[in-house]
């Protein structure tokens, strides 16, 4: 009944558990010997005050958008697809088959064959566990988690045992063919008097990410099958009586989710890497999850988030080479924020809440008197 | 303590929720030995000053008497030590324990239970025989029907001493000889001078029970009479605050051809359950067939397999051609694509989705239909448009479209819903529960829109637990028991005592001692589904 205004709930709330993820980092900074104000300066530094930076954070963005909108698609139709990770490493497949065992003439096609590859790998990835779940009922938390283990297994197998070029030591491809190499930041921006994104690996994918985030958006809130995913969503029993089928939105949202996720691999693979590497998704599948709760699962949100979690990556990074902070507590300082502002989103918004209430009696009651 | 001291005296209460006025200055005095009603429709504010009195919120301003004496009420501890017990409309017991478990349940007298069962035993054994209050202590609840739990309940409030009772919307569960049997029980109990606190929004049961009763009205009490000094329709309007007609007024039915058929159908749940055991009748365009009978006899299974989201086999023809009752083409869109409209039992649950608007909600089930597409989009506009004359026509207040569903009053819920399903002049339309938690004002217009679409040469199906409303409207009326109807009667050719009897499953009339038969054959069911489950 005593409802925030939407503003509180959609900025007041994360900005507040992002304060208190930061003041809990700091004294974890400030145990261990180092000053945490001149740690933070180094990661603003490192991540945002450089194009290089930015040409980082915005990649590690550009992974965090894909597997954040995966998160969010399912999460409206009330599925926990926490197989981000598994359905990127497909996808990552899908991007190295067909950059290698095609030939493109230019990567403006090869990025939309890739795309298409990397979509395609993604969802078959996603729809045993979604068909599982639709017509035997296994929960969807367990399928997706397990199926995360067989897809880094079985790449592991392809990889050493079938793509790996001979001769070569570590489990990749090969380096895919140069007219499927995506332009890089600097590619597009830097001129001979600025040299803008030197070395960055950000990438022409980002933009892919965005008009992703435009397509989830008008998919949500605009089509009928955003209607009916919210739907099926908000009540079963309602869509029921619809006659929406379950089984149909569950399967249909989860090939989507399991493509977006998918995606992530022509960031990694084909922008970044430019080869299939092992375990290129470096756990973005799970920090999906914590993008798409901060965002609220919604499009613009789970940008923003998946831009400050970028920060943090690139940040960290910078905070490793540049002090002696080790590697694990910037680990620490991630799960930090992920703790904050989701697992503990209820701290904050229970106060708040509170809060509200009383201004808002308090209001009520002055002009009276 | 004198005897003219009012058991319960309240001065004053008022308490807000955010920006709601719950209760404002309500004052009442309940004197002891008498059944005191309260009246009001849904959301005036009963439930949260019974709520108050028995500790679960504590008032903004106010304050509670009990026997002439100031009492802070800050938990339902501190009402049951001074005296006062609550029934509630949805029952708090463990269903796995027995009765007598139940009874004492955080009221045991020590660590080790054997001696607090010996005592509840001889305490119950009393009680029984005091009041009627006849239950079995041993059965674990789960194996009792609605009525003892009922039963069970009171005597937990009894057990405790409690020599105030609250009971709240009681009778909404049972049957009308369970309910007949629970007014014995209070008789009883205000003979031994017991003072019992009645909610209720049955005008009838205020008129049949209570000495006296106050009306609730937004939040404050409106007046407080002597039930020997009023009328239905006085207490009506009080609590609305305008003239409602009780009864709807309505022409002979013109039946004409059977637009709806439905032959020999059976439902297995997935417990393995008959719920439907060869339900077979007709519905004709320009008639209302009521469905009656005690919630849980396979009425709400029945709207599930002709809505399209529940399977069964047998046959349902509709305009003459027969309709899929399993498999592909049997969804809630291929029915309504074959003429059949649908309000759902359980708005909340199934006819409306909570968090949607309004406007999305007015083409729920509908929204496929290309009138509502540009291109790959929904038409926004198009729907908005389309809801705002809805709601308009249904007078659906506040007639605002962004509006979430979850923000209407169950009123305007209903409506919303009404007037998806009416404007789509479908041939045949099932209505469940039409004005289950909807208030009286809205209740009058609900009826004459399902009265006039009747009128319209429409068949129309009405599910409700009601008898008041199963008479108001229907032409022709069935009554459900166990699965199966055991009857079909013409409105006007019968009466509460034989729909009573066909309700609890007994075709013929045993004469005198019909409370005792219901019993029995009530009983009977409850013990064939204890052995199945």
């Amino acid at each position: 009944m005593d409802r925030m205004p939407a503003w509180a709930d959609a900025i007041l709330v994360p900005l507040i558990s992002l304060l208190l993820a930061a003041l809990l980092s700091a004294l974890v900074i400030l145990a261990i010997g180092e000053n945490p104000v001149e740690a933070f300066r180094l990661m603003v530094d490192g991540a945002l005050m450089r194009s290089t930076g930015w040409g980082y954070t915005l990649y590690y963005a550009t992974n965090f958008i894909f597997t954040g909108l995966a998160v969010s698609v399912a999460f409206h139709a009330r599925l926990f697809n926490i197989g981000g990770e598994g359905q990127a490493t497909l996808g990552g497949l899908g991007v190295a088959l067909v950059c290698l065992y095609l030939p493109w003439p230019h990567w403006t096609l090869a990025l939309l064959g890739a795309s298409l590859g990397a979509a395609l790998f993604g969802a078959l990835w996603a729809l045993i566990p979604a068909w599982l779940q639709a017509k035997r009922g296994s929960h969807i938390v367990i399928t997706t988690i397990m199926f995360n283990f067989i897809a880094a297994a079985f790449l592991n197998y392809l990889l050493v045992n079938l793509m790996k070029p001979a001769g070569q030591m570590d489990p990749a491809t090969e380096i895919f063919p140069a007219a499927t190499h995506l332009p890089t930041f600097q590619d597009m921006f830097a001129t001979e008097a600025s040299p803008l994104f030197r070395g960055a690996p950000g990438n022409v994918t980002f933009f892919l990410a965005l008009l992703a985030c435009v397509a989830v958006w008008l998919l949500i809130w605009r089509t009928r099958l955003g209607y009916e995913i919210r739907a099926l969503g908000h009540s079963e029993s309602a869509a029921r009586y619809a006659g929406i089928s379950p089984v149909r939105i569950i399967v249909i949202t989860m090939l989507i989710s399991g493509a977006l996720a998918g995606l992530m691999g022509v960031n990694t693979a084909m922008g970044e890497a430019e080869r299939l590497v092992l375990n290129a998704t470096e756990g973005a599948g799970f920090i999906g999850i914590a993008v798409a709760l901060m965002g609220r699962n919604h499009p613009f949100g789970v940008f923003l988030a998946a831009i400050l979690f970028g920060f943090l990556y690139q940040g960290g990074a910078e905070l490793a080479l540049w002090t002696s902070i080790p590697r694990e507590l910037i680990v620490v300082i991630q799960a930090l924020v992920i703790l904050f502002t989701g697992a503990l989103d209820n701290m904050v918004r229970m106060p708040l809440e509170r809060v509200f209430a009383a201004r808002r009696r308090r209001a009520r009651r002055t002009p009276a008197e | 303590m004198t005897d003219s001291a009012p058991a319960i005296e309240l001065k004053g209460i008022s308490k807000a929720f955010g920006p709601v006025q719950a209760n404002r200055d309500i004052s009442i005095r309940v004197m002891p030995g008498t059944i005191h009603g309260i009246i009001g429709e849904n959301g005036a504010g009963k439930s949260t000053l019974m709520s108050i009195l028995y500790g679960f919120y504590a008032a903004d301003a106010g304050e509670i008497f009990v026997k002439g004496r100031r009492t802070e009420i800050p938990d339902s501890q501190a009402a049951i030590a001074a005296g006062i017990g609550m029934v509630f409309q949805h029952f708090k017991l463990v269903q796995n324990f027995t009765v007598l478990e139940n009874v004492i349940l955080g009221a045991e007298d020590g660590a080790l239970l054997k001696p607090s069962l010996a005592k509840a035993r001889g305490v119950l054994k009393r009680l029984a025989e005091e009041y009627e209050l006849h239950v079995d202590p041993d059965t674990q609840v789960q194996h009792l029907s609605v009525g003892h739990q009922q039963r069970v309940e009171i005597l937990k409030a009894l057990y405790r001493q409690a020599d105030i009772l609250i009971l709240d919307e009681p009778t909404g569960v049972l049957t009308p000889a369970e309910a007949d049997h629970l007014f014995r029980i209070l008789d009883n109990l205000r003979a031994e001078g017991k003072t019992i606190i009645l909610i209720t929004h049955k005008l009838r049961e205020i008129m049949e029970i209570t000495d006296t009763v106050s009306v609730m009205r937004r939040g404050e009490m409106t007046a407080t009479v002597k039930t020997a000094e009023t009328s239905p329709e006085q207490l009506a309007e009080l609590m609305v605050g305008r003239k409602v007609l009780l009864r709807v007024d309505k022409a002979p039915a013109r039946p004409a051809a059977t637009l709806l058929e439905v032959e020999n159908l059976h439902l297995v749940d997935a417990q393995g359950v008959e719920r439907l055991r060869g339900i077979s009748f007709g519905l004709r365009a320009g008639e209302v067939l009521g469905i009656a009978g005690v919630a849980g006899n396979g009425q709400s299974e029945l709207l599930e397999v002709l809505g399209g989201y529940a399977e069964a086999t047998g046959t349902v023809r509709v305009n003459g051609r027969e309709i899929p009752l399993s498999g592909a083409g049997c969804d809630g869109m291929a029915r309504r694509a074959a003429g059949i409209g649908h309000v759902p039992e359980d708005r909340q649950r199934e006819g409306l989705i909570m968090p949607y608007t309004a406007w999305e909600n007015s083409v729920f089930g509908y929204h496929r239909d290309p009138r509502y597409q540009k291109g790959a989009l929904m038409d926004q506009a198009a729907i908005r448009e389309d809801a705002a004359g809805k709601m308009e026509r249904f007078d659906v207040r506040p007639p605002n479209p962004n509006l979430a569903a979850r923000n209407f009053s169950g009123g305007n819920q209903q409506k919303i819903v009404l007037a998806r399903e009416i404007e789509r002049n479908p041939d045949v339309l099932l209505v469940g529960q039409p004005t289950r938690g909807v208030d009286i004002g809205a209740i009058e217009f609900i009826h004459k829109q399902i009265v006039a679409l009747r009128d319209a040469g429409k068949a129309i199906l009405l599910v409700s637990v009601e008898l008041d409303e199963i008479f108001a409207l229907s032409d022709r009326i069935a009554v459900m028991f166990d699965g199966r109807i055991m009857g079909i009667r013409e409105a006007a050719e019968t009466d509460q005592r034989e729909l009573g009897l066909l309700m609890a499953g007994i075709t013929e009339d045993p004469g005198g001692d019909a409370i005792a038969a219901i019993d029995a054959a009530m009983a009977e069911k409850e013990r064939r589904e204890a052995s199945h489950g």
